[in-house]
């Protein structure tokens, strides 16, 4: 039997939600004041993702630099690996605010979009 | 001299937000003075998510928070001038701002609104002592540099100070490869959003150490290594509990102050608990015509009450062009009781028209459970809302409806209380 804690972030309480384990199967879950927390805790152990944000460097633009984040969340454990994958990346100016730089990052279905627009450094 | 019926100071997300406003409410005269070359004030270098919730019921990160305005303001035709900075505005709401090629601009204003926002408290505030090595920056300085110019600030880092900021940046130094050692905080709980202290310290399994703070820093031309401590319940640094951490960056989020020398400057008296100005329920200060809304009032934790703020600001100031307003016999002061540091606004001045509520803004002092605010008039309780939790790293908000509000009442005093007999036992 294994036991994992769990903080929901559904409120400023921040309850602990704790989840006994065996194997895949949870046989107890406790702590949670509210159904948010329940439900939060349940995803949270089965398939924990993020929405990842960060930059992508940038050729000719106004700056180094174009924010972008993964159009949907992906697992939390890829979230490593896609930083890699990203600082390898770079762009052409101009961009604009979502347009998709990377399609399906780490075959995950999800692409990584822009989040700023960015004109050419010619043109500013 | 130009003249203008509208003069924003500030581009941020509350000059943008109030300009939009105001124009919305028919200003067709108005114009924004910024001292950086683009708008959006902070949110550019904020390009984690988390923005929007509130305001657009939808996720946003900061950038593209500021861009939903920035387009509008194109569209609405509003005037912007980038790369001036004001230097001083009287009480004759007259602006002196140095424009980088028109030079000296002196600009007469019908009404102004304050929007200058915030800045960092620095190292020299907090006093740390030791030496003075590179290597020790704010965590928005750090921010800007790894998000905008495409610099990484260092690779060993310690961040002192558990805020919004330090806990996003310790995250975010992570993601990039650094190895953030610890995030220290002095108080015995953590000031950030619970939501950011999971997803950006337990994901990385980053160390919060609570009651904690650096007392030496160490290090000749680049930052070495410093000494943290335990501190006791009024914060100062137990002796023997203290222990060297080898690091190369400290990065710095220890509060936030409102950029106020220009309020200063009109004479205007600034509150001891907000850093900002006196307003009242309209965020217009005691200059008649002069509005003052987001962090260069009171600093917000979220960007979208800060949009909601500013747009009672640019509304309230097109009524006061649009002479549409009419003030109370009397004022009601709104003063903050129990377990509370401050309210916004200050006072209430001016008749309801088809307002129903007023919504108070306000922050308490501590953390505390099953509690409720309440409001009252002569020790009698007006009404008063449960709460389940409340934080001080958390704003709280409230309505007051103003049917509750009579003629004669002079002051209303706002308490958080706990609730007795109803202990919510947590297992």
């Amino acid at each position: 039997m294994e036991e994992h804690d769990i903080i929901c972030t559904g409120c400023p309480k921040g309850c602990q939600v704790t989840i006994k384990t065996e194997g895949d199967k949870i046989t107890d879950i406790y702590g949670y004041e509210c159904p948010t927390g329940k439900e939060y805790a349940i995803n949270e152990f089965k398939n924990p993702t993020r929405i990842l944000p960060t930059t992508v460097k940038v050729e000719d633009g106004e700056f180094p630099l174009v924010p972008v984040k993964t159009a949907a969340p992906i697992p939390k454990s890829d979230l490593i690996k896609a930083m890699n994958f990203i600082a390898e990346k770079t762009v052409k100016a101009p961009i604009e605010i979502g347009d998709i730089l990377i399609e399906n990052i780490l075959n995950t279905g999800v692409d990584v979009v822009a989040t700023r627009n960015i004109k050419k450094e010619s043109e500013v | 001299m130009t003249k203008h019926k509208m003069v924003v100071v500030g581009a941020g997300p509350a000059g943008l937000a109030a300009a939009l406003e105001a124009s919305k409410n028919g200003i067709d005269d108005i114009i924004i003075l910024e001292r950086d070359k683009y708008l959006g004030g902070i949110l550019p270098q904020c390009i984690h998510n988390g923005f929007g919730l509130e305001y657009f019921g939808e996720e946003l990160t900061g950038p593209e928070y500021a861009d939903r305005f920035m387009r509008d303001i194109d569209q609405a035709g509003i005037e912007v001038l980038t790369e001036t900075m004001v230097l001083n505005i009287n009480q004759d709401k007259l602006i002196t701002a140095l424009n980088k090629t028109k030079g000296v601009l002196k600009i007469k204003a019908e009404t102004i609104i304050l929007a200058m926002g915030c800045r960092e408290r620095t190292r020299e505030k907090i006093q740390i002592p030791g030496d003075r090595p590179a290597g020790i920056l704010s965590a928005g300085t750090a921010q800007r540099y790894t998000n905008i110019e495409g610099f990484i600030p260092g690779k060993e880092v310690m961040i002192l100070g558990s805020g919004d900021i330090g806990l996003i940046m310790a995250r975010r130094m992570k993601l990039e490869g650094a190895d953030v050692k610890a995030v220290l905080e002095i108080m015995p709980f953590s000031s950030g959003l619970v939501r950011n202290k999971v997803q950006c310290l337990d994901d990385f399994d980053i160390p919060l150490k609570l009651q904690h703070t650096i007392t030496r820093i160490e290090g000749k031309k680049r930052l070495k290594r410093v000494e943290i401590s335990k501190v006791d319940k009024d914060f100062n640094p137990i002796k023997g509990t203290q222990k060297w951490i080898n690091c190369d960056t400290l990065l710095l989020s220890v509060g936030l102050i409102p950029e106020n020398e220009l309020s200063k400057a009109m004479n205007l008296k600034l509150h001891p608990a907000t850093g900002g100005v006196y307003v009242n329920e309209n965020r217009e200060t005691e200059l008649k015509g002069v509005y003052a809304c987001g962090n260069v009032l009171h600093v917000h934790d979220l960007v979208d009450w800060v949009s909601e703020e500013a747009e009672i600001a640019g509304r309230s100031a097109a009524e006061y062009l649009n002479k549409n307003q009419e003030k109370r016999d009397l004022p009601i002061k709104i003063t903050p009781n129990k377990n509370l540091t401050y309210t916004v606004p200050q006072k209430i001045e001016y008749k309801f028209k088809d307002k129903k509520f007023i919504k108070i803004y306000l922050r308490v002092e501590k953390p505390m459970e099953n509690v409720k605010i309440v409001f009252s008039h002569n020790e009698k309780s007006m009404l008063s809302y449960d709460k389940k939790i409340v934080m001080p790293g958390e704003m709280v908000t409230v309505n007051l409806p103003v049917a509750l509000i009579k003629k004669n009442m002079e002051e209303i005093k706002l308490s958080i209380v706990e609730k007795v007999g109803e202990k919510n036992g947590r297992t």
